[in-house]
């Protein structure tokens, strides 16, 4: 049995109500956005009870929304100079805050339900803490132990409730959380031979940052219709 | 009360049967292991936050480098959740071009799979049998792609080109002969399609030959037959896919289950185990073999008689062909558009998935509307499965730690990522 998208959607809302809220997607796809203190309730919610039966957390993905929507060249009009390819961009380091912005880190859970056939994507913020912190669906869903050790190793997000929470893909000993935004493309330190100590050092990185193809966002409309969409039309 | 001794053991991250870099450090107790601590990361690329960096088509190839040895699945994952955020579908023929080479991709797959698997637990004649069965898989890789390997095939809205009417050939040289070279051509006188169309008629038999050297093996079995048991609920648990998830006796294959492409129109099983253990694996991804060989003949089929375009013509965001740009004026402008910014695509979110030859595949992709993904993330299904592999090993000897990471039909290229 298949459940439909719309069919599942009315039954969290009668369950849940206003816990959880619903974001509007292009794709046909069902995402619901709630309070990363609800989670553990929803999540065990969502797990048991035969109307959802979720009985697999297929990914759990780390989200920096840092630079969402902003631009590197503008398009708008006609720019007297070209685009620099030895674009200068001044590292954002918030890492020292008191307090991220509310809605920069999120924490995005794709659930597959193989009983109903049926997938759900749950998002959380992770709130103005610095380091933020929410909730590990470990004991609910075991296969969260890697994909929250790699979400906090990538995004420095912790996970209260994990049984061990190490780093993961990063090598021994690294520093920072490279899949912030902050955090430079070519990454802050490199390795190199050292003839004099006779061993591997560390330095800080000696090649220059580059863009090659500058960030642009066109919306113009040009997919409208492919999409069935009447607002690009104006 | 006795004294309890457990050691810790280094094993890799340089080691033949780790299937790359895996570092695992046992706790073990005599030759019986306690735990066992996967250490992951050492091939780690930060391909997503790569992928963030640069347009998207430029992003295809990269994806080739995840899981090496099925390359054009991990494209066919990133294709699908662009065309999802797009909106568009390929057209008919492009679709089954992709299933075709889906399935050529998980016998590519599984072939590697077995011969290693069975080479650490000690089967060597089975490795020469499997390689001498996916050069001829990646001729057909190079025909269509020009590079044995890392394809860079499939484009958001089809397929790069349609399958060449001729086959590469071997030329003499001092090594090999006129004669011997006359006879290594002789199946590559036809098409791409010809040449599939014999290798789906000796297939068969060639997995025949695996199983008389496995299947009943005494030694085989002894290595294979209840080590590292998953339950079916404990594979749901740990987010097992694909064979490893069918083999504790779940039947769920996203071909099947949520049909992208064209596989609804396909005639194939799903195998399934049940024990849950190495041995049914084993059987469930020989069966496969046989089922994947059968859809590609159905494949063959179909694009013999249905010839048709094989990209959509939509110039906003496929580029128009090397002829049409060097007499069109518009044409160069959409090449040049395409080439040095890209398309950009609507702000929004997606997640598509497919039947990877390890397991659901899946990309998640954050768009806000700009000619670069904002956020790529690759759910690997090997990463889960290595996940379990503490949970897997506990209380089985040192030797079947090398019976189980070859069950799980890891590479690292996805799992580091």
């Amino acid at each position: 049995m298949s459940l439909s998208n719309e069919t599942l959607a009315a039954r969290i809302d009668a369950r849940f109500g206003q816990k959880l809220t619903r974001v509007d997607s292009t794709c046909g796809e069902l995402t619901y956005q709630l309070d990363k203190d609800d989670l553990i309730e929803v999540a065990r919610a969502l797990r048991d009870e035969p109307d959802f039966h979720f009985e697999m957390l297929i990914d759990v993905c780390g989200v920096d929304y840092l630079t969402y929507g902003s631009d590197e060249w503008t398009t708008q009009s006609a720019a007297g100079s070209g685009y620099s390819r030895g674009v200068e961009r001044e590292p954002v380091i918030l890492d020292e805050a008191d307090t991220f912005d509310p809605e920069r880190f999120a924490v995005v859970y794709h659930l597959l339900s193989l009983r109903n056939n049926a997938r759900l994507r749950l998002r959380i913020f992770t709130g103005d803490a610095n380091p933020p912190i929410v909730k590990s669906v470990v004991d609910i869903w075991n296969s969260a132990n890697w994909f929250e050790r790699e979400a906090f190793d990538l995004f420095g997000i912790l996970f209260e409730g994990h049984p061990d929470l190490r780093r993961i893909l990063t090598d021994y000993g690294f520093i920072g959380h490279p899949f912030r935004k902050d955090f430079p493309l070519i990454g802050n330190v490199e390795v190199t031979y050292d003839p004099d100590k006779g061993r591997v050092v560390y330095q800080p990185v000696t090649i220059e940052p580059r863009t090659l193809v500058p960030k642009v966002i066109r919306d113009d409309g040009q997919y409208s219709a492919a999409l069935g969409d009447e607002a690009g039309d104006a | 009360m006795p004294e309890i001794q457990t050691f810790t053991m280094n094993f890799g991250p340089q080691h033949p049967a780790a299937h790359g870099v895996l570092r695992l450090v046992l706790e073990m107790d005599g030759e019986v292991i306690h735990s066992a601590d996967p250490h992951v990361g050492l091939l780690h690329r930060a391909t997503e936050k790569l992928a963030e960096s640069k347009p998207y088509n430029q992003s295809i190839g990269y994806m080739d480098r995840l899981d090496y040895i099925s390359m054009i699945c991990n494209e066919h994952g990133y294709v699908l959740v662009i065309e999802k955020l797009l909106g568009i579908t390929p057209p008919i023929r492009a679709q089954y071009i992709r299933v075709l080479f889906d399935e050529i991709t998980r016998i590519l797959n599984h072939l590697f799979w077995l011969g290693a698997h069975g080479l650490d637990i000690g089967a060597m004649t089975i490795f020469l049998y499997c390689f001498r069965e996916r050069e001829d898989l990646m001729d057909i890789y190079e025909a269509v792609s020009g590079t044995r390997m890392h394809a860079t095939y499939y484009r958001p809205g089809g397929v790069y080109r349609d399958l060449p009417e001729a086959m590469p050939k071997y030329q003499a040289s001092k090594w090999r002969s006129k004669k011997s070279v006359a006879k290594l051509n002789a199946i590559r006188e036809g098409s791409l399609l010809d040449f599939i169309d014999a290798f789906t008629v000796k297939f068969p038999a060639c997995v025949d030959q695996y199983e008389n050297l496995l299947t009943d093996n005494r030694i085989w079995k002894q290595r294979t037959v209840n080590i590292g048991v998953v339950p079916p609920e404990r594979a749901l648990q740990l987010g097992f896919t694909g064979p490893m998830l069918r083999g504790s006796g779940v039947e769920w294959d996203l071909r099947k289950k949520q049909p992208y492409e064209v596989y609804d129109q396909l005639d194939f099983d799903i195998p399934v185990g049940t024990n849950g253990d190495c041995y049914d694996r084993y059987l469930v991804r020989v069966e496969e073999m046989r089922q994947s060989n059968k859809i590609v003949k159905q494949c063959v089929d179909w694009l013999r008689e249905n010839p048709g375009p094989v990209m959509l013509e939509d110039r906003k965001i496929v580029a128009p062909t090397r002829v049409e740009m060097k007499d069109d004026m518009e044409s160069l402008i959409h090449h040049f558009k395409l080439f040095t910014e890209g398309y950009c695509v609507p702000a929004g979110e997606a997640y598509a998935a497919i039947e990877h030859p390890k397991g659901e595949f899946g990309v998640y992709m954050i768009s806000d509307g700009a000619n670069k993904p904002y956020r790529v993330k690759i759910r690997a299904a090997g990463f889960a499965h290595l996940g379990a592999m503490s949970e897997m090993v506990t209380g089985h000897m040192l030797a079947d730690v090398v019976a189980v990471i070859g069950t799980q039909d890891i590479v690292f290229g996805e799992i580091d990522r």
